[in-house]
Protein backbone atom coordinates (compact mmCIF):
# COMPACT_ATOMS: atom_id res chain seq x y z
CA UNK A 1 0.00 0.00 0.00
CA UNK A 2 1.69 3.44 -1.10
CA UNK A 3 1.36 5.15 2.38
CA UNK A 4 3.54 7.94 4.26
CA UNK A 5 5.23 5.83 6.83
CA UNK A 6 7.57 7.90 8.60
CA UNK A 7 10.36 4.76 9.41
CA UNK A 8 13.03 3.54 7.15
CA UNK A 9 14.85 0.66 6.77
CA UNK A 10 17.77 -0.53 8.46
CA UNK A 11 21.28 0.54 7.17
CA UNK A 12 23.12 -2.74 5.73
CA UNK A 13 26.06 -3.31 7.73
CA UNK A 14 28.22 -0.66 5.78
CA UNK A 15 30.03 1.12 8.32
CA UNK A 16 33.20 -0.08 7.49
CA UNK A 17 32.56 0.58 3.24
CA UNK A 18 34.17 3.94 3.79
CA UNK A 19 37.54 2.69 4.72
CA UNK A 20 37.60 0.79 1.22
CA UNK A 21 39.54 2.71 -1.27
CA UNK A 22 37.30 1.68 -4.29
CA UNK A 23 33.92 2.04 -2.83
CA UNK A 24 31.15 4.41 -1.77
CA UNK A 25 27.77 3.66 -0.08
CA UNK A 26 25.23 5.53 -1.67
CA UNK A 27 21.56 5.92 0.11
CA UNK A 28 18.70 6.60 -2.13
CA UNK A 29 16.11 8.72 0.23
CA UNK A 30 12.95 7.77 -1.47
CA UNK A 31 10.77 10.20 0.49
CA UNK A 32 7.43 11.83 -0.02
CA UNK A 33 8.02 15.56 0.48
CA UNK A 34 5.20 17.65 1.50
CA UNK A 35 3.97 19.85 -1.10
CA UNK A 36 5.10 23.78 -1.07
CA UNK A 37 6.58 23.42 2.81
CA UNK A 38 10.27 24.11 2.79
CA UNK A 39 10.29 23.98 6.49
CA UNK A 40 9.16 20.93 7.25
CA UNK A 41 11.07 18.91 4.27
CA UNK A 42 14.37 21.00 5.60
CA UNK A 43 13.76 19.02 9.00
CA UNK A 44 13.05 15.91 7.39
CA UNK A 45 16.19 15.83 4.76
CA UNK A 46 18.69 17.19 8.04
CA UNK A 47 17.44 14.07 10.01
CA UNK A 48 18.04 11.81 6.84
CA UNK A 49 21.26 13.04 6.33
CA UNK A 50 22.34 12.48 9.56
CA UNK A 51 20.70 9.27 9.70
CA UNK A 52 22.40 8.19 6.48
CA UNK A 53 25.72 9.13 7.94
CA UNK A 54 25.07 7.09 10.95
CA UNK A 55 24.80 4.39 8.61
CA UNK A 56 28.00 4.43 6.95
CA UNK A 57 26.88 6.16 3.83
CA UNK A 58 29.23 8.27 1.89
CA UNK A 59 26.38 10.08 -0.57
CA UNK A 60 22.67 9.89 -0.15
CA UNK A 61 20.69 10.74 -2.70
CA UNK A 62 17.06 12.63 -2.58
CA UNK A 63 14.75 13.13 -5.12
CA UNK A 64 13.75 15.97 -7.37
CA UNK A 65 12.31 19.15 -5.92
CA UNK A 66 12.55 17.20 -2.52
CA UNK A 67 12.82 20.25 -0.20
CA UNK A 68 9.69 21.47 -2.32
CA UNK A 69 7.40 19.17 -3.99
CA UNK A 70 6.81 18.59 -7.86
CA UNK A 71 3.33 19.77 -9.12
CA UNK A 72 3.93 23.61 -7.39
CA UNK A 73 2.35 26.10 -10.20
CA UNK A 74 2.06 29.46 -8.96
CA UNK A 75 3.74 28.33 -5.76
CA UNK A 76 7.45 28.14 -7.41
CA UNK A 77 8.12 32.19 -6.62
CA UNK A 78 7.34 31.38 -3.23
CA UNK A 79 9.57 28.10 -2.26
CA UNK A 80 12.29 29.62 -4.06
CA UNK A 81 15.40 29.54 -2.68
CA UNK A 82 18.79 31.44 -3.61
CA UNK A 83 21.83 29.83 -3.59
CA UNK A 84 23.39 31.78 -0.83
CA UNK A 85 19.94 31.33 1.46
CA UNK A 86 20.23 29.79 4.99
CA UNK A 87 18.24 26.46 4.29
CA UNK A 88 20.81 25.65 1.84
CA UNK A 89 23.79 26.69 4.05
CA UNK A 90 21.59 24.64 7.09
CA UNK A 91 21.99 21.69 4.35
CA UNK A 92 25.49 22.37 3.26
CA UNK A 93 26.66 22.19 7.14
CA UNK A 94 25.03 19.16 7.89
CA UNK A 95 27.30 17.76 4.69
CA UNK A 96 30.38 17.19 6.20
CA UNK A 97 30.81 13.45 6.75
CA UNK A 98 28.34 12.97 4.00
CA UNK A 99 27.53 14.36 0.60
CA UNK A 100 23.96 15.07 -0.64
CA UNK A 101 22.24 15.68 -3.38
CA UNK A 102 19.01 17.60 -3.43
CA UNK A 103 16.24 18.77 -5.06
CA UNK A 104 14.93 22.47 -5.00
CA UNK A 105 14.13 25.30 -7.23
CA UNK A 106 16.91 27.34 -7.54
CA UNK A 107 16.45 31.16 -8.03
CA UNK A 108 18.97 33.54 -10.01
CA UNK A 109 19.48 37.42 -9.69
CA UNK A 110 17.92 37.81 -12.60
CA UNK A 111 14.68 36.18 -11.43
CA UNK A 112 14.81 32.80 -13.76
CA UNK A 113 13.80 29.87 -11.40
CA UNK A 114 15.08 26.47 -12.09
CA UNK A 115 14.40 22.88 -11.22
CA UNK A 116 17.44 22.17 -9.16
CA UNK A 117 19.93 19.14 -7.98
CA UNK A 118 22.00 20.92 -5.71
CA UNK A 119 25.29 18.64 -4.62
CA UNK A 120 26.41 19.34 -1.16
CA UNK A 121 29.86 18.42 -0.33
CA UNK A 122 32.69 19.27 2.73
CA UNK A 123 29.88 21.86 4.20
CA UNK A 124 29.28 23.30 0.84
CA UNK A 125 27.89 23.51 -2.47
CA UNK A 126 30.06 22.52 -4.76
CA UNK A 127 27.73 21.47 -7.79
CA UNK A 128 24.26 22.70 -9.14
CA UNK A 129 22.60 20.96 -12.03
CA UNK A 130 19.60 23.17 -13.13
CA UNK A 131 17.15 20.85 -15.21
CA UNK A 132 17.81 21.09 -19.22
CA UNK A 133 14.51 19.18 -20.16
CA UNK A 134 11.25 20.68 -18.81
CA UNK A 135 8.36 18.38 -19.73
CA UNK A 136 5.45 20.52 -20.76
CA UNK A 137 3.00 17.90 -22.62
CA UNK A 138 0.24 15.72 -21.15
CA UNK A 139 -0.02 16.29 -16.80
CA UNK A 140 3.43 18.61 -17.16
CA UNK A 141 3.63 22.05 -17.18
CA UNK A 142 7.41 22.76 -16.02
CA UNK A 143 8.14 25.71 -19.18
CA UNK A 144 5.03 27.50 -17.73
CA UNK A 145 6.78 28.25 -14.19
CA UNK A 146 10.58 27.32 -14.85
CA UNK A 147 13.67 28.34 -16.58
CA UNK A 148 15.97 25.31 -18.13
CA UNK A 149 19.41 24.98 -17.75
CA UNK A 150 21.73 24.77 -20.33
CA UNK A 151 24.35 22.39 -19.56
CA UNK A 152 25.60 18.79 -18.79
CA UNK A 153 28.50 18.78 -16.61
CA UNK A 154 29.95 16.23 -14.94
CA UNK A 155 32.63 16.26 -11.95
CA UNK A 156 34.65 14.55 -9.21
CA UNK A 157 33.01 13.35 -6.53
CA UNK A 158 34.80 14.97 -3.33
CA UNK A 159 33.19 11.82 -1.52
CA UNK A 160 34.64 12.00 2.58
CA UNK A 161 36.05 9.03 3.87
CA UNK A 162 36.79 7.42 0.63
CA UNK A 163 39.73 7.62 -1.30
CA UNK A 164 38.38 6.39 -4.37
CA UNK A 165 38.25 8.78 -7.72
CA UNK A 166 34.89 9.02 -9.59
CA UNK A 167 33.08 11.07 -12.05
CA UNK A 168 29.27 11.88 -11.22
CA UNK A 169 26.85 13.25 -13.36
CA UNK A 170 23.59 14.55 -12.65
CA UNK A 171 20.10 14.15 -14.66
CA UNK A 172 16.99 15.30 -13.52
CA UNK A 173 14.44 13.16 -14.26
CA UNK A 174 12.91 14.21 -17.78
CA UNK A 175 16.88 14.89 -18.28
CA UNK A 176 17.34 11.08 -18.97
CA UNK A 177 14.79 10.52 -21.82
CA UNK A 178 17.10 12.06 -24.14
CA UNK A 179 19.79 9.90 -24.84
CA UNK A 180 22.13 12.67 -25.80
CA UNK A 181 22.43 13.98 -22.49
CA UNK A 182 23.48 10.89 -21.06
CA UNK A 183 26.08 10.60 -23.76
CA UNK A 184 26.74 14.03 -23.35
CA UNK A 185 27.87 13.13 -19.58
CA UNK A 186 29.08 10.09 -20.62
CA UNK A 187 31.90 11.67 -22.83
CA UNK A 188 33.27 13.34 -19.99
CA UNK A 189 33.74 10.12 -18.05
CA UNK A 190 31.00 9.49 -15.93
CA UNK A 191 31.45 6.47 -13.15
CA UNK A 192 28.02 7.05 -11.67
CA UNK A 193 24.60 8.82 -12.63
CA UNK A 194 22.71 10.53 -10.12
CA UNK A 195 19.49 10.95 -11.03
CA UNK A 196 16.69 12.42 -8.63
CA UNK A 197 13.41 12.08 -9.90
CA UNK A 198 9.47 12.98 -9.63
CA UNK A 199 7.90 10.27 -11.80
CA UNK A 200 4.09 10.39 -11.52
CA UNK A 201 2.89 6.93 -12.43
CA UNK A 202 0.26 6.32 -15.29
CA UNK A 203 -0.73 3.57 -17.44
CA UNK A 204 -2.10 0.97 -15.71
CA UNK A 205 -3.36 -0.96 -18.62
CA UNK A 206 -2.19 -4.78 -18.76
CA UNK A 207 1.23 -5.87 -17.77
CA UNK A 208 2.83 -6.21 -14.36
CA UNK A 209 3.27 -2.83 -13.39
CA UNK A 210 2.60 0.93 -14.22
CA UNK A 211 3.65 1.86 -17.55
CA UNK A 212 5.89 4.70 -16.10
CA UNK A 213 7.95 2.06 -14.21
CA UNK A 214 8.29 0.42 -17.04
CA UNK A 215 9.86 3.20 -18.94
CA UNK A 216 12.31 3.77 -16.11
CA UNK A 217 12.95 0.47 -15.76
CA UNK A 218 13.74 0.21 -19.47
CA UNK A 219 16.12 3.83 -19.12
CA UNK A 220 17.77 3.01 -16.19
CA UNK A 221 18.83 -0.86 -17.59
CA UNK A 222 19.86 0.59 -20.73
CA UNK A 223 22.10 3.44 -20.16
CA UNK A 224 24.00 1.67 -17.25
CA UNK A 225 24.82 -1.07 -19.49
CA UNK A 226 25.08 1.18 -22.91
CA UNK A 227 27.77 3.52 -20.59
CA UNK A 228 28.99 0.89 -18.66
CA UNK A 229 28.51 2.96 -15.64
CA UNK A 230 26.43 3.11 -12.41
CA UNK A 231 22.51 4.86 -12.28
CA UNK A 232 21.60 5.43 -8.84
CA UNK A 233 17.78 6.57 -9.64
CA UNK A 234 15.98 7.83 -6.66
CA UNK A 235 12.29 8.39 -7.67
CA UNK A 236 10.11 10.31 -4.69
CA UNK A 237 6.73 8.46 -3.57
CA UNK A 238 3.73 9.82 -2.50
CA UNK A 239 0.70 11.97 -3.94
CA UNK A 240 -0.43 15.05 -4.78
CA UNK A 241 -3.53 16.19 -6.30
CA UNK A 242 -4.61 12.42 -7.01
CA UNK A 243 -1.55 11.77 -8.38
CA UNK A 244 1.03 9.24 -7.26
CA UNK A 245 4.25 8.84 -7.42
CA UNK A 246 5.52 5.16 -7.63
CA UNK A 247 9.23 5.19 -6.31
CA UNK A 248 10.59 1.99 -7.63
CA UNK A 249 14.12 3.94 -6.57
CA UNK A 250 17.48 1.46 -7.14
CA UNK A 251 20.53 1.46 -8.01
CA UNK A 252 21.48 -0.37 -11.50
CA UNK A 253 25.42 -1.95 -12.13
CA UNK A 254 27.57 -0.97 -14.72
CA UNK A 255 26.35 -4.16 -16.31
CA UNK A 256 22.93 -3.17 -16.83
CA UNK A 257 21.91 -5.69 -14.06
CA UNK A 258 19.92 -4.09 -10.81
CA UNK A 259 22.05 -4.06 -7.57
CA UNK A 260 19.23 -4.13 -5.57
CA UNK A 261 15.56 -4.45 -6.08
CA UNK A 262 13.80 -1.46 -6.80
CA UNK A 263 11.92 -0.07 -3.95
CA UNK A 264 8.42 -0.10 -3.74
CA UNK A 265 6.14 2.89 -2.93
CA UNK A 266 6.51 3.79 0.73
CA UNK A 267 9.05 5.87 2.21
CA UNK A 268 12.30 4.58 2.32
CA UNK A 269 16.41 4.35 2.51
CA UNK A 270 17.82 2.27 0.16
CA UNK A 271 21.32 1.63 0.93
CA UNK A 272 23.78 0.02 -1.81
CA UNK A 273 27.39 -0.23 -2.19
CA UNK A 274 29.19 0.66 -5.55
CA UNK A 275 32.50 -0.58 -6.75
CA UNK A 276 35.31 0.71 -8.75
CA UNK A 277 35.99 -3.41 -9.73
CA UNK A 278 32.14 -3.59 -11.37
CA UNK A 279 33.07 -0.75 -13.45
CA UNK A 280 36.38 -2.26 -14.05
CA UNK A 281 35.32 -5.72 -15.09
CA UNK A 282 31.93 -4.29 -17.10
CA UNK A 283 34.44 -2.16 -19.35
CA UNK A 284 36.44 -4.75 -19.85
CA UNK A 285 34.11 -7.29 -21.14
CA UNK A 286 32.20 -4.69 -23.04
CA UNK A 287 34.73 -1.94 -24.03
CA UNK A 288 31.99 0.66 -25.57
CA UNK A 289 33.63 3.89 -23.58
CA UNK A 290 37.16 3.13 -25.37
CA UNK A 291 35.38 1.93 -28.54
CA UNK A 292 33.33 5.03 -28.84
CA UNK A 293 33.98 7.10 -32.27
CA UNK A 294 33.64 11.16 -30.85
CA UNK A 295 35.71 11.98 -33.90
CA UNK A 296 32.36 10.58 -36.27
CA UNK A 297 30.38 11.86 -34.15
CA UNK A 298 32.16 15.42 -34.28
CA UNK A 299 32.56 15.05 -37.83
CA UNK A 300 28.78 14.09 -38.69
CA UNK A 301 28.01 16.71 -36.39
CA UNK A 302 30.15 19.42 -38.40
CA UNK A 303 28.59 18.04 -41.72
CA UNK A 304 25.03 18.48 -40.24
CA UNK A 305 25.52 21.83 -38.95
CA UNK A 306 27.55 23.58 -42.16
CA UNK A 307 24.24 21.92 -43.91
CA UNK A 308 21.91 23.82 -41.99
CA UNK A 309 23.82 27.13 -42.27
CA UNK A 310 23.78 26.76 -46.04
CA UNK A 311 20.19 26.27 -46.28
CA UNK B 1 -28.73 -0.23 -29.33
CA UNK B 2 -26.08 0.03 -31.33
CA UNK B 3 -24.81 -2.74 -33.36
CA UNK B 4 -21.95 -5.08 -32.76
CA UNK B 5 -18.72 -4.02 -34.40
CA UNK B 6 -16.04 -6.83 -35.18
CA UNK B 7 -15.10 -8.75 -32.39
CA UNK B 8 -11.15 -7.22 -32.72
CA UNK B 9 -12.47 -3.64 -32.47
CA UNK B 10 -14.69 -4.07 -29.77
CA UNK B 11 -12.32 -5.90 -27.80
CA UNK B 12 -12.88 -4.95 -24.07
CA UNK B 13 -9.37 -6.84 -23.95
CA UNK B 14 -7.83 -2.92 -24.31
CA UNK B 15 -9.19 -2.37 -21.07
CA UNK B 16 -7.72 -4.67 -19.15
CA UNK B 17 -6.20 -3.40 -15.89
CA UNK B 18 -3.81 -4.94 -13.21
CA UNK B 19 -6.29 -5.05 -10.48
CA UNK B 20 -3.90 -5.48 -8.01
CA UNK B 21 -1.70 -2.31 -9.04
CA UNK B 22 -5.12 -0.64 -9.26
CA UNK B 23 -6.05 -1.51 -5.56
CA UNK B 24 -2.39 0.24 -4.18
CA UNK B 25 -2.57 3.02 -6.26
CA UNK B 26 -6.59 3.60 -5.00
CA UNK B 27 -6.21 2.88 -1.87
CA UNK B 28 -2.58 4.63 -1.21
CA UNK B 29 -4.85 7.67 -2.82
CA UNK B 30 -7.78 7.28 -0.35
CA UNK B 31 -5.41 6.62 2.07
CA UNK B 32 -3.34 9.41 1.40
CA UNK B 33 -5.95 12.51 0.49
CA UNK B 34 -7.62 11.69 3.32
CA UNK B 35 -5.02 11.72 6.16
CA UNK B 36 -2.92 14.96 4.97
CA UNK B 37 -5.95 17.38 4.91
CA UNK B 38 -6.94 15.94 8.65
CA UNK B 39 -9.19 13.56 8.39
CA UNK B 40 -9.51 10.04 8.80
CA UNK B 41 -12.98 9.07 7.46
CA UNK B 42 -15.10 9.00 4.64
CA UNK B 43 -19.10 9.07 3.64
CA UNK B 44 -19.83 7.03 0.70
CA UNK B 45 -23.67 7.05 -0.71
CA UNK B 46 -23.90 3.61 -0.56
CA UNK B 47 -26.83 2.29 -3.84
CA UNK B 48 -26.04 -0.91 -3.82
CA UNK B 49 -24.31 -0.67 -7.29
CA UNK B 50 -21.06 -1.72 -8.44
CA UNK B 51 -19.60 2.06 -8.37
CA UNK B 52 -20.47 2.78 -4.71
CA UNK B 53 -19.72 -0.78 -3.92
CA UNK B 54 -16.22 -0.93 -5.40
CA UNK B 55 -15.78 2.76 -3.49
CA UNK B 56 -17.02 1.28 0.02
CA UNK B 57 -14.24 -1.79 -0.54
CA UNK B 58 -11.53 0.19 -1.25
CA UNK B 59 -12.02 3.12 1.35
CA UNK B 60 -12.49 0.47 3.83
CA UNK B 61 -9.71 -1.27 2.76
CA UNK B 62 -7.45 1.72 3.12
CA UNK B 63 -9.06 3.61 6.56
CA UNK B 64 -10.12 0.44 7.71
CA UNK B 65 -14.05 -0.33 7.98
CA UNK B 66 -14.69 1.33 11.18
CA UNK B 67 -13.62 4.96 9.33
CA UNK B 68 -16.05 4.33 6.69
CA UNK B 69 -19.73 5.70 7.07
CA UNK B 70 -21.84 4.44 3.71
CA UNK B 71 -25.28 5.90 3.74
CA UNK B 72 -28.41 4.38 1.87
CA UNK B 73 -30.39 6.70 0.85
CA UNK B 74 -33.80 5.24 -0.42
CA UNK B 75 -37.14 6.99 -2.35
CA UNK B 76 -40.22 5.35 -2.08
CA UNK B 77 -39.92 3.80 -5.23
CA UNK B 78 -35.95 2.29 -4.79
CA UNK B 79 -36.00 -1.08 -5.68
CA UNK B 80 -35.68 -2.68 -1.98
CA UNK B 81 -33.39 -5.17 -3.70
CA UNK B 82 -30.65 -2.35 -3.88
CA UNK B 83 -30.56 -1.47 -0.32
CA UNK B 84 -30.48 -5.24 0.06
CA UNK B 85 -27.33 -4.72 -1.43
CA UNK B 86 -25.63 -2.43 0.06
CA UNK B 87 -25.62 -3.83 3.02
CA UNK B 88 -24.38 -7.31 1.36
CA UNK B 89 -21.76 -5.03 0.69
CA UNK B 90 -21.12 -3.61 3.80
CA UNK B 91 -21.57 -6.67 5.77
CA UNK B 92 -18.36 -8.01 3.59
CA UNK B 93 -16.74 -5.56 5.95
CA UNK B 94 -18.42 -6.15 9.21
CA UNK B 95 -20.10 -2.70 8.86
CA UNK B 96 -23.57 -1.61 8.57
CA UNK B 97 -25.10 1.90 6.43
CA UNK B 98 -26.89 4.60 7.73
CA UNK B 99 -30.38 4.52 6.20
CA UNK B 100 -31.71 8.00 5.27
CA UNK B 101 -34.86 7.53 3.46
CA UNK B 102 -35.80 11.01 1.02
CA UNK B 103 -39.57 10.30 0.20
CA UNK B 104 -40.67 13.42 2.26
CA UNK B 105 -38.65 16.07 1.56
CA UNK B 106 -39.03 14.61 -2.19
CA UNK B 107 -42.63 14.42 -2.16
CA UNK B 108 -43.10 17.63 -0.16
CA UNK B 109 -41.06 19.76 -2.70
CA UNK B 110 -42.74 17.84 -6.25
CA UNK B 111 -46.24 18.52 -4.50
CA UNK B 112 -45.69 22.09 -5.42
CA UNK B 113 -44.09 21.33 -9.02
CA UNK B 114 -46.36 18.37 -10.12
CA UNK B 115 -45.70 18.89 -13.64
CA UNK B 116 -42.10 18.01 -13.38
CA UNK B 117 -40.77 15.27 -15.49
CA UNK B 118 -38.68 12.10 -14.44
CA UNK B 119 -35.27 13.80 -15.10
CA UNK B 120 -36.14 16.63 -12.86
CA UNK B 121 -37.49 14.36 -10.06
CA UNK B 122 -34.13 12.29 -10.38
CA UNK B 123 -31.90 15.34 -10.43
CA UNK B 124 -33.62 16.33 -7.34
CA UNK B 125 -33.17 12.93 -6.07
CA UNK B 126 -29.52 12.65 -6.28
CA UNK B 127 -28.80 16.94 -5.56
CA UNK B 128 -30.82 15.25 -2.28
CA UNK B 129 -29.13 12.39 -1.77
CA UNK B 130 -25.86 14.39 -1.82
CA UNK B 131 -26.98 17.48 0.78
CA UNK B 132 -26.77 14.33 3.22
CA UNK B 133 -24.14 13.17 2.47
CA UNK B 134 -22.11 16.61 2.96
CA UNK B 135 -24.58 16.45 6.30
CA UNK B 136 -23.32 13.61 7.26
CA UNK B 137 -19.57 13.83 6.57
CA UNK B 138 -19.79 17.39 8.83
CA UNK B 139 -21.65 14.63 11.65
CA UNK B 140 -18.70 12.74 11.32
CA UNK B 141 -15.93 14.54 10.55
CA UNK B 142 -15.32 12.76 7.49
CA UNK B 143 -14.70 13.32 3.96
CA UNK B 144 -17.48 12.30 0.88
CA UNK B 145 -15.71 10.17 -1.27
CA UNK B 146 -17.08 10.25 -4.92
CA UNK B 147 -18.79 7.23 -6.88
CA UNK B 148 -18.82 8.49 -10.61
CA UNK B 149 -16.57 6.77 -13.10
CA UNK B 150 -14.91 7.77 -15.96
CA UNK B 151 -17.45 6.42 -18.41
CA UNK B 152 -20.42 8.56 -16.85
CA UNK B 153 -18.19 11.27 -16.37
CA UNK B 154 -17.47 11.83 -20.53
CA UNK B 155 -20.66 10.92 -21.75
CA UNK B 156 -21.97 13.42 -18.66
CA UNK B 157 -24.49 10.57 -17.34
CA UNK B 158 -24.74 12.33 -13.99
CA UNK B 159 -26.51 15.24 -11.93
CA UNK B 160 -23.92 18.38 -11.91
CA UNK B 161 -23.70 19.35 -7.15
CA UNK B 162 -25.49 15.63 -7.05
CA UNK B 163 -23.95 12.45 -7.28
CA UNK B 164 -20.89 13.92 -9.23
CA UNK B 165 -20.20 16.20 -6.52
CA UNK B 166 -17.25 14.62 -3.99
CA UNK B 167 -14.05 15.57 -1.92
CA UNK B 168 -12.44 12.97 -3.78
CA UNK B 169 -13.61 10.81 -6.34
CA UNK B 170 -10.81 7.57 -6.34
CA UNK B 171 -12.88 5.85 -9.29
CA UNK B 172 -13.45 8.21 -11.99
CA UNK B 173 -10.39 7.81 -14.13
CA UNK B 174 -11.72 4.14 -14.50
CA UNK B 175 -14.14 3.04 -17.15
CA UNK B 176 -17.67 1.17 -15.95
CA UNK B 177 -15.58 -2.19 -17.58
CA UNK B 178 -12.87 -1.62 -15.00
CA UNK B 179 -15.24 -0.83 -12.26
CA UNK B 180 -16.74 -4.37 -13.15
CA UNK B 181 -12.84 -5.78 -12.81
CA UNK B 182 -11.84 -4.17 -9.77
CA UNK B 183 -15.54 -5.08 -8.24
CA UNK B 184 -14.11 -8.46 -9.01
CA UNK B 185 -11.06 -8.59 -7.98
CA UNK B 186 -12.44 -7.21 -4.61
CA UNK B 187 -14.80 -9.98 -4.57
CA UNK B 188 -18.08 -7.95 -4.27
CA UNK B 189 -21.42 -9.48 -4.01
CA UNK B 190 -22.21 -11.32 -7.31
CA UNK B 191 -25.53 -9.71 -7.86
CA UNK B 192 -23.65 -6.46 -7.42
CA UNK B 193 -21.32 -7.99 -10.60
CA UNK B 194 -24.56 -8.97 -12.47
CA UNK B 195 -27.37 -6.91 -12.50
CA UNK B 196 -27.99 -4.43 -14.53
CA UNK B 197 -27.09 -0.99 -13.91
CA UNK B 198 -29.17 1.51 -13.34
CA UNK B 199 -29.12 4.86 -11.24
CA UNK B 200 -32.10 3.31 -9.73
CA UNK B 201 -33.56 6.96 -10.07
CA UNK B 202 -37.46 5.79 -11.11
CA UNK B 203 -38.79 2.26 -11.57
CA UNK B 204 -37.14 0.02 -13.76
CA UNK B 205 -34.77 2.14 -14.76
CA UNK B 206 -31.47 0.93 -17.00
CA UNK B 207 -28.38 3.01 -17.63
CA UNK B 208 -27.96 1.06 -21.04
CA UNK B 209 -31.26 1.83 -22.34
CA UNK B 210 -31.25 5.42 -21.15
CA UNK B 211 -28.20 6.32 -23.04
CA UNK B 212 -28.74 4.12 -25.59
CA UNK B 213 -25.14 2.28 -25.67
CA UNK B 214 -23.58 -0.65 -24.07
CA UNK B 215 -20.69 0.00 -21.56
CA UNK B 216 -19.12 -3.19 -23.44
CA UNK B 217 -18.79 -0.81 -26.78
CA UNK B 218 -18.88 2.35 -25.38
CA UNK B 219 -15.76 2.19 -23.27
CA UNK B 220 -13.42 0.93 -25.65
CA UNK B 221 -14.50 3.74 -28.16
CA UNK B 222 -13.96 6.57 -25.29
CA UNK B 223 -10.60 4.74 -24.47
CA UNK B 224 -9.43 4.42 -28.18
CA UNK B 225 -10.41 8.55 -28.83
CA UNK B 226 -9.15 9.59 -25.51
CA UNK B 227 -6.85 7.44 -23.71
CA UNK B 228 -5.24 6.66 -26.95
CA UNK B 229 -5.75 9.97 -28.73
CA UNK B 230 -6.86 8.15 -31.77
CA UNK B 231 -8.98 10.29 -34.63
CA UNK B 232 -12.54 9.60 -35.81
CA UNK B 233 -11.76 8.15 -39.01
CA UNK B 234 -9.15 5.43 -36.56
CA UNK B 235 -11.34 4.74 -34.72
CA UNK B 236 -14.39 3.92 -37.25
CA UNK B 237 -11.49 1.99 -39.09
CA UNK B 238 -11.09 -0.21 -36.17
CA UNK B 239 -14.47 -1.75 -36.95
CA UNK B 240 -16.87 0.74 -35.18
CA UNK B 241 -20.35 2.45 -36.40
CA UNK B 242 -19.42 6.11 -37.28
CA UNK B 243 -22.36 7.25 -35.91
CA UNK B 244 -21.72 5.75 -32.44
CA UNK B 245 -18.26 7.32 -32.78
CA UNK B 246 -19.97 10.82 -33.35
CA UNK B 247 -22.52 10.09 -31.08
CA UNK B 248 -19.77 9.29 -28.36
CA UNK B 249 -17.95 12.51 -29.19
CA UNK B 250 -20.68 14.61 -29.35
CA UNK B 251 -21.88 13.80 -25.48
CA UNK B 252 -18.53 14.20 -24.71
CA UNK B 253 -18.24 17.93 -26.22
CA UNK B 254 -21.75 18.69 -24.85
CA UNK B 255 -20.76 17.38 -21.70
CA UNK B 256 -17.42 19.24 -20.93
CA UNK B 257 -19.56 22.01 -18.46
CA UNK B 258 -19.86 19.71 -16.04
CA UNK B 259 -16.00 18.37 -15.88
CA UNK B 260 -15.06 21.89 -15.12
CA UNK B 261 -15.58 24.26 -11.97
CA UNK B 262 -18.07 27.04 -12.97
CA UNK B 263 -16.98 30.15 -15.00
CA UNK B 264 -15.72 32.99 -13.80
CA UNK B 265 -15.33 36.00 -15.29
CA UNK B 266 -12.43 37.40 -15.58
CA UNK B 267 -12.49 41.53 -14.10
CA UNK B 268 -9.43 41.14 -11.97
CA UNK B 269 -5.25 40.82 -12.79
CA UNK B 270 -5.46 37.65 -11.43
CA UNK B 271 -8.42 35.18 -11.47
CA UNK B 272 -8.83 32.11 -9.64
CA UNK B 273 -7.88 28.95 -11.85
CA UNK B 274 -7.10 30.88 -14.69
CA UNK B 275 -3.85 33.06 -13.55
CA UNK B 276 -4.10 32.20 -9.59
CA UNK B 277 -2.82 28.30 -9.99
CA UNK B 278 -2.07 26.67 -6.57
CA UNK B 279 -2.61 22.92 -6.37
CA UNK B 280 -5.15 21.58 -4.30
CA UNK B 281 -2.72 19.63 -1.69
CA UNK B 282 -0.81 23.29 -1.23
CA UNK B 283 0.99 22.93 2.05
CA UNK B 284 0.57 19.22 2.14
Amino acid sequence: MIVQQRETVAAPDVADVAAEADAFVAAVAQVAPRLGDVAANLERHLEIIAQAAGAGANIVVFPELSLTGYFLKDLVPDVALRIDSDEISRLAEACRDIDAVIGCVLETDDTRFHNASVYLSGGRVTRVHAKVYLPTYGIFDEQRYLAAGDRFRAFDLTTPGTNSRWRAGMLVCEDMWHPSAVSLLARQGVDVFLVPSASPGRGVLRGAALGTAHSYDAMTRTYAQLFTAYVVYCNRVGYEDGIAFWGGSRVVGPDGATVIEPAGADETIVYQRLEKTALRRARIAYPLLRDERHDVTDAETERILRRRTRD
Amino acid sequence: MSPTPRPSASSVDALEIDTAVVEELLCGFIHDEVHKVGFDSVVVGASGGVDSSLVVALACRALGAEHVYPVTMPYSTSSVQSEEDARAVCAQYGIEPEVENITDQIDAYFARHPDAGLTRRGNKMARERMTILYDRSMAHGSLVLGTSNKTELLLGYGTLFGDMASALNPIGDLYKTQVYAMGGALGLPERVLTKAPTADLWTGQSDEEELGLRYAIVDVVLFRLIDERRSRAEVVAMGFEAALVDDVMRRVRASQYKRRPPVIAKVSARTIDRDFRYPRDWGR
